[in-house]
């Protein structure tokens, strides 16, 4: 395919505001996983959450006010993207910029707290609770839409843990498509009870910080995270350079354990890219240190790949950031590939013999120009995608 | 360029049983008289399945494989974009209560449903369907959403796309901040080669303002259900006439869809 230039990208996480922040998370080794303090949840398990996002929107994006939408404004603050959004805007105009958001919650907290606040008697939900601007999954694409003055056409992509990864699927074919001259691609998933009550119903929550890959991982950390992209045609230092989207047909919770849909997706990805396996420096592994998913997806990257690509789960650094994950771990390969990075599996003390690819367990130094980044979701829903620098 | 050939329809709503017997219902031959949906049981899900899957998917999997089944179409073939505004909020309403109950003990099998994308899962999981499954939102506008996104994959990744609508009313706390009234589902075979089973060619144009239906029963459908924007499409396409519909894709903005009959 024509790849796309990435133009500009920022992200938020556990980490911190901002790329610089990742950067030195990722050469310091420190995790943003922390003992849970989301409100009123009384399960034992870390997870990671952003700082910072208490006080309610206002003005004319007030009625967009919930947890997620606070996440998202904050993290478009971050790496000048607002400015970067405001050149484009100029340049092709605010009704040829698509918007396409990744995302698992949007605001379900506002209706789980609408819930704890109803009038029983009456069943009736409080007036504050606004459902199309927080709880709906349109809101998360609605508010970055609005907070951005864009009016090119805009949805939201909930497919589980894959959403984010897809949006870049979606935007670059509606680029190609002639729909947009741009876009604005990103995701956005918030710590609810929802998320943590409904993973430990599960039994797929750790209770200490996850450990992808480990012989004694034992599930996986939650995390809240938000990050964006600008996608231009053209050159540029940072492409997408392909995209693959796969179904596992297999069941809603747990993965193909012959890892098919992932094997479709991944090779997808490679044959858009044009590139064989050996092209790929790097590969940022789903890994969310559930048993079920590190060994599927071990042995649908050896099929494809062999066994010596280096590659890692970044979740033991942000946790398992849901619908936000796919575009926070695109984010941390671009700055990957800038810095010349290859980032361990943190947490990771003692591999499972089980999974032979190379993981790794030391953070390196070298050159990374083109990386392939997993995403996999509930409902086998599966989305790969390749970066690279340009050629 | 972007256009499509639509090849089969499905459609489940109050008083549309199926797009086969809402054809002279929309095309004006025979009087609208909504009734309640009944019992809706996709053939192609296993009992298991049907079971444990909300109303939700069962209402999007039965205009997925009327579309499917109608053209004959070899369903595990087929790219897929699911288009719905809330899911299923008779889930989310559970898991609600649930939360704000002193155990919190949220079912398993509520969690799993609940995701966006729990149609199209189903919808794999049944059909055998290992290529690319999309699930969208965009409110009040996922017709103009879903057809845009289903229009640029089966042009820009060459394949042919079935492409489903569907939402359902929510309980009575939730109804108040979201009345979807009734439930209903569309689903669009849409194939890039013409062949002996089109019905019409698609392709997105301008439009300026927004198609009603003059049927009032129709048009109260339309109003209140996101799935149900596609009635002045489909009234078009069950007439077999070629024209342009406009659609709304946000408040302020609309979308035409052109019809070209063969």
């Amino acid at each position: 395919m024509q790849p796309v230039r990435i133009s500009a990208f920022t992200l938020t996480s556990a980490l911190g505001r901002g790329r610089a922040a990742h950067l030195d998370a990722l050469l310091s080794e420190r995790t943003g996983l922390a003992p849970q303090e989301v409100e009123t949840c009384m399960l034992s398990t870390y997870v990671g959450q952003v700082g910072g996002i208490d006080a309610p929107l206002t003005g004319e994006l007030s009625r967009w006010d919930c947890r997620n939408n606070r996440l998202a404004q904050l993290a478009l603050a971050q790496d000048g993207f607002r400015g970067e959004i405001e050149e484009r805007c100029a340049k092709f105009g605010a009704d040829r910029i698509g918007v396409f958001i990744g995302t698992s919650t949007s605001g379900v907290q506002q209706v789980e707290l609408a819930y704890r606040h109803r009038d029983r008697t009456a069943d009736h939900l409080p007036d504050w609770f606004l459902h199309r601007y927080t709880h709906n999954t349109f809101s998360a694409a609605d508010f970055v839409r609005n907070a951005l003055a864009l009016t090119g056409p805009t949805l939201a992509i909930s497919t589980a843990c894959s959403s984010s990864a897809k949006v870049f699927a979606s935007a670059r074919r509606a680029m190609a498509a002639g729909r947009c001259d741009a876009a604005v691609v990103g995701g956005v998933d918030s710590l609810c009870l929802t998320t943590l009550y409904g993973f430990n119903s599960l039994q797929l929550v750790s209770a200490e910080p996850c450990r992808p890959a480990d012989i004694r991982r034992n599930g996986l950390s939650i995390g809240e995270a938000a990050a964006f992209a600008l996608l231009e045609p053209g050159a540029g230092e940072l492409m997408l350079l392909g995209y693959g989207e796969s179904s596992d047909a297999h069941h809603m919770s747990a993965p193909d354990p012959e890892g098919r849909g992932a094997i479709a997706a991944m090779r997808a990805a490679l044959a858009r890219a044009g590139l064989e396996p050996r092209q790929i420096d790097y590969i940022n592994l789903h890994g969310t240190a559930t048993s079920a998913n590190d060994l599927a997806e071990d042995r649908a990257v050896r099929s494809v790949f062999g066994r010596e690509v280096p590659q890692s789960s970044t979740k033991g650094w942000t946790g398992h950031t849901l619908g936000a994950a796919g575009i926070v771990e695109a984010a941390l390969s671009l700055i990957c590939i800038q810095e010349g990075i290859l980032p361990r599996s943190l947490n990771t003390r003692e591999k499972d013999p089980a999974i032979a690819g190379n993981v790794l367990l030391e953070t390196r130094r070298a050159r990374v120009e083109r990386v392939l980044s997993n995403s996999f979701g509930f409902g086998g829903s599966n989305c790969s995608l390749v970066f690279g620098s340009a050629a | 360029m972007n256009g499509a050939f639509v090849d089969a329809i499905g459609l489940i709503a109050p008083g549309l049983a199926s797009w086969e017997s809402a054809v002279p219902i929309l095309s004006g031959t025979a009087p609208y008289a909504p009734q309640p949906i009944g019992l809706i049981q996709p053939a192609l899900l296993p009992a298991n399945e049907r079971r444990r899957s909300p109303l939700s998917v069962r209402i999007a999997l039965r205009a997925a494989e009327e579309a499917t089944s109608a053209a004959g179409a070899d369903a595990s073939a087929l790219a897929s974009v699911f288009a719905t505004s809330d899911a299923d909020m008779e889930i989310i309403h559970r898991i609600c209560v649930a939360l704000a109950g002193p155990e919190r003990s949220v079912s398993p099998t509520d969690f799993h449903n609940s995701v966006c994308n729990a149609a199209s899962g189903y919808w794999s999981i049944a059909t055998g369907a290992r290529g690319p499954s999309t699930a969208l939102s965009a409110y009040d506008f996922n017709l103009a959403a879903g057809l845009q996104e289903a229009l640029a994959q089966l042009s820009i990744d060459d394949t042919d796309v079935l492409l489903v609508l569907f939402d359902v009313p929510p309980p009575p706390p939730l109804y108040a901040a979201r009345p979807v009234a009734q439930p209903a589902a569309v689903a669009l075979l849409l194939c890039r080669q013409r062949s002996a089973r089109t019905l019409a060619q698609l392709s997105i144009c301008e439009a300026t303002a927004e198609q009603t239906m003059a049927d009032a029963g129709l048009e109260g459908l339309r109003r209140t259900n996101p799935a149900a924007r596609a009635l002045p499409l489909l009234q078009l396409l069950a007439q077999r006439r070629s024209g342009i519909v406009g659609i709304r894709s946000y408040d302020d903005r609309f979308l035409g869809v052109r019809v070209e009959a063969p």
